[in-house]
């Protein structure tokens, strides 16, 4: 890929004072990571080991403490039109229409428009999202899962060179979850999007994310490794859990959630944060059933 | 059996409650009945009440009829101590009127910026905390002796005791304002004006609304002490005049008055308020 660092995480840590002025605490410590442009990422960490944080950095909602990041060769300097954010309240502004909401958007990036460009480029995007008639609607009249979509239609309206997701789908029901997800694949994979997503969500990372990264638990988290996702691009929902290294993806991410998460930085001493080792589940490990030798259970 | 919707329920009760208060009301001032003897010459210089055992009080039929005349002729005006209701009316509502705006113009830009700054939310407190609790009619001698006009001093009077409710509500408002709403405005540079008219008023409309609300509420309510103080014009003036007239039909016609225009200015602020509002 030409654009290797298209973003660029460069040593960047949060540290807050320490009750009682005892020291600063360290959220997480000298981040670094770079995402190709069009790269679909996924963060999985446990809460509280500042993936949010990471997150609002990337906006420019937040600052960090030490470190810089690269947007396209320019360091990031406080919130930009070149970012947007997806947030995982959906934060509409109740007394808009959905129309308003993305024209708002659109009108905030191109302030020389005139109102039919402004109104045909939120039309576009209304019409991405599948809430074509509902321009009128408030977003008290919608439903959870409607209201995400105008989020994304008001996220990608305006062109930006990265779309950050703060776990957009965690407060939808199962369902809707499950057509959004499809929808932001076809999106991104239809528009080249280049995303940066957080999630605790195993399944949707490896259906939605050319690469997982795995943190540890905060306080002192450091990006553990990348999982690059073998699945083929062109998975589909129907048959992904069928792929046959569908579970080695998902164990190997479930295996570092549940143990190595907490002992990652002591079990590896010689760690080097500006290398994180990038990882590719090849084969299908051994079931549990098959490991403790009990007869195979009945799937 | 037919069912009758909540509303109509309550208006049946609310009738039968005022049926209930005219009816007690009227018992209450039929007259006592217990009449002196007096001579006729020494009957004359007395009122009904000591010679035909009349009550002090107005039944509701006097202050009824009037109240019809009132309204018969609510805008004569027969010199300095004889106007129509109507007029006094006018020139409180006039006197509000214009203190009441000078608040709004003075409070809410003031609201908005103690919203937005902390620094002048805390050195603007003191202040504040001080001159709130302060009666606005005891601004009245510093005005009178400043400003040198009554009707200007009770018209600062009425700025004075709208401005604190008002700009209280909408500092609070706008500090309140939702962060999601302040970082989506942030994420799409929106600038520092920009984001003051699209997102921090609309969203902190609804309780700079409910503060302009109590703020027009007090406003009625101080207009009439601060006409009785000063005099001259306006219906706190009439409710004195006719206090000192001893004509306690026309006192209770206006004390029913003034509660209805306040009523009303309630429901114009209510109806603004509802305009804003927005559903989460």
């Amino acid at each position: 890929m030409p654009d290797e660092k298209f973003i660029s995480i460069e040593g960047i840590s949060k540290r807050y004072a320490g009750p009682g002025g005892s020291g600063d605490v360290a959220v997480f410590e000298n981040l670094w990571l770079g995402m190709r442009r069009g790269d679909f990422t996924c963060v999985i960490g446990h809460s509280g080991c500042g993936k949010t944080t990471v997150l609002n950095i990337l906006a420019g909602l937040d600052t960090p403490s030490e470190g810089t990041v690269i947007v396209d060769s320019q360091a990031i300097e406080g919130p930009s039109l070149d970012r947007a954010v997806i947030f995982q309240s959906h934060a509409l502004l109740p007394w808009r229409t959905v129309m308003g909401n993305v024209a708002y958007a659109v009108s905030s990036k191109w302030r020389r428009w005139s109102k039919a460009q402004i109104r045909t480029q939120a039309q576009k995007y209304i019409d991405l999202v599948g809430l074509t008639g509902a321009e009128h609607k408030r977003p008290s009249e919608l439903s959870g899962g409607m209201k995400q979509r105008v989020g994304i239609a008001r996220a990608l309206s305006i062109a930006p060179k990265i779309m950050l997701m703060d776990e957009p789908f965690s407060a939808l029901d199962a369902l809707t979850r499950g057509t959004l997800q499809d929808e932001v694949r076809r999106i991104c994979q239809e528009t080249g999007q280049t995303a940066f997503m957080i999630t605790h969500d195993v399944d949707e990372a490896i259906y939605l994310a050319d690469r997982i990264i795995l943190m540890t638990n905060g306080p002192g988290a450091v990006l553990a490794e990348i999982v690059e996702n073998p699945l083929p691009k062109n998975r589909v929902r129907v048959d992904i859990h069928r792929h046959p290294l569908y579970y080695a993806v998902r164990n190997h991410i479930i295996d570092f959630l549940v143990s190595r998460s907490r002992t990652f930085t002591e079990t590896t001493p010689g760690f080097d944060p500006r290398h994180v080792p990038v990882v590719r589940p090849a084969f299908i490990e051994p079931t549990i059933a098959a490991a403790s030798g009990a007869p195979a259970r009945v799937a | 059996m037919k069912t009758v919707s909540l509303a109509g329920r309550a208006a049946v009760v609310s009738i039968a409650l005022f049926v209930a208060f005219i009816l007690a009301w009227h018992v209450a001032t039929r007259g006592i009945g217990s009449v002196q003897q007096m001579s006729p010459e020494y009957a004359k210089l007395m009122g009904v009440t000591a010679t035909q055992g009349k009550s002090a009080m107005p039944g509701p039929l006097d202050v009824g009829a009037k109240l019809w005349e009132h309204l018969k002729r609510p805008f004569y005006d027969n010199g300095p101590n004889d106007k129509g209701v109507g007029i006094q009316l006018a020139y409180s509502i006039a006197r509000v009127g214009v203190g009441y705006l000078l608040a709004v113009s003075f409070a809410i830009p003031i609201g908005f910026l103690i919203g937005m700054s902390p620094l002048m939310s805390r050195a603007l407190d003191p202040f504040i905390q001080i001159l709130k609790p302060i009666s606005p009619l005891a601004w009245m001698p510093l005005a009178l002796y400043t400003i040198k006009d009554s009707g200007l001093s009770s018209i600062f009077v009425i700025f004075i005791c709208s401005l604190w409710p008002m700009m209280i509500n909408t500092a609070f408002g706008v500090s309140a304002v939702r962060k999601e709403w302040l970082n989506v405005a942030k994420t799409l540079e929106v600038g520092t004006f920009r984001r003051a008219f699209t997102v921090i008023l609309p969203a902190a409309a609804p309780t700079i609304l409910t503060g302009m609300r109590i703020s027009i509420g007090i406003a009625w309510l101080v207009i009439v002490a601060a006409e009785m103080l000063v005099g001259g014009t306006g219906i706190g003036y009439f409710v004195w005049n006719e206090w000192n007239n001893l004509s306690i039909t026309n006192v209770v016609t206006a004390i029913l008055v003034i509660g209805l225009v306040g009523m009303v200015l309630d429901q114009i602020l209510a109806r603004f308020a509802k305009l804003v509002t927005f559903p989460e």
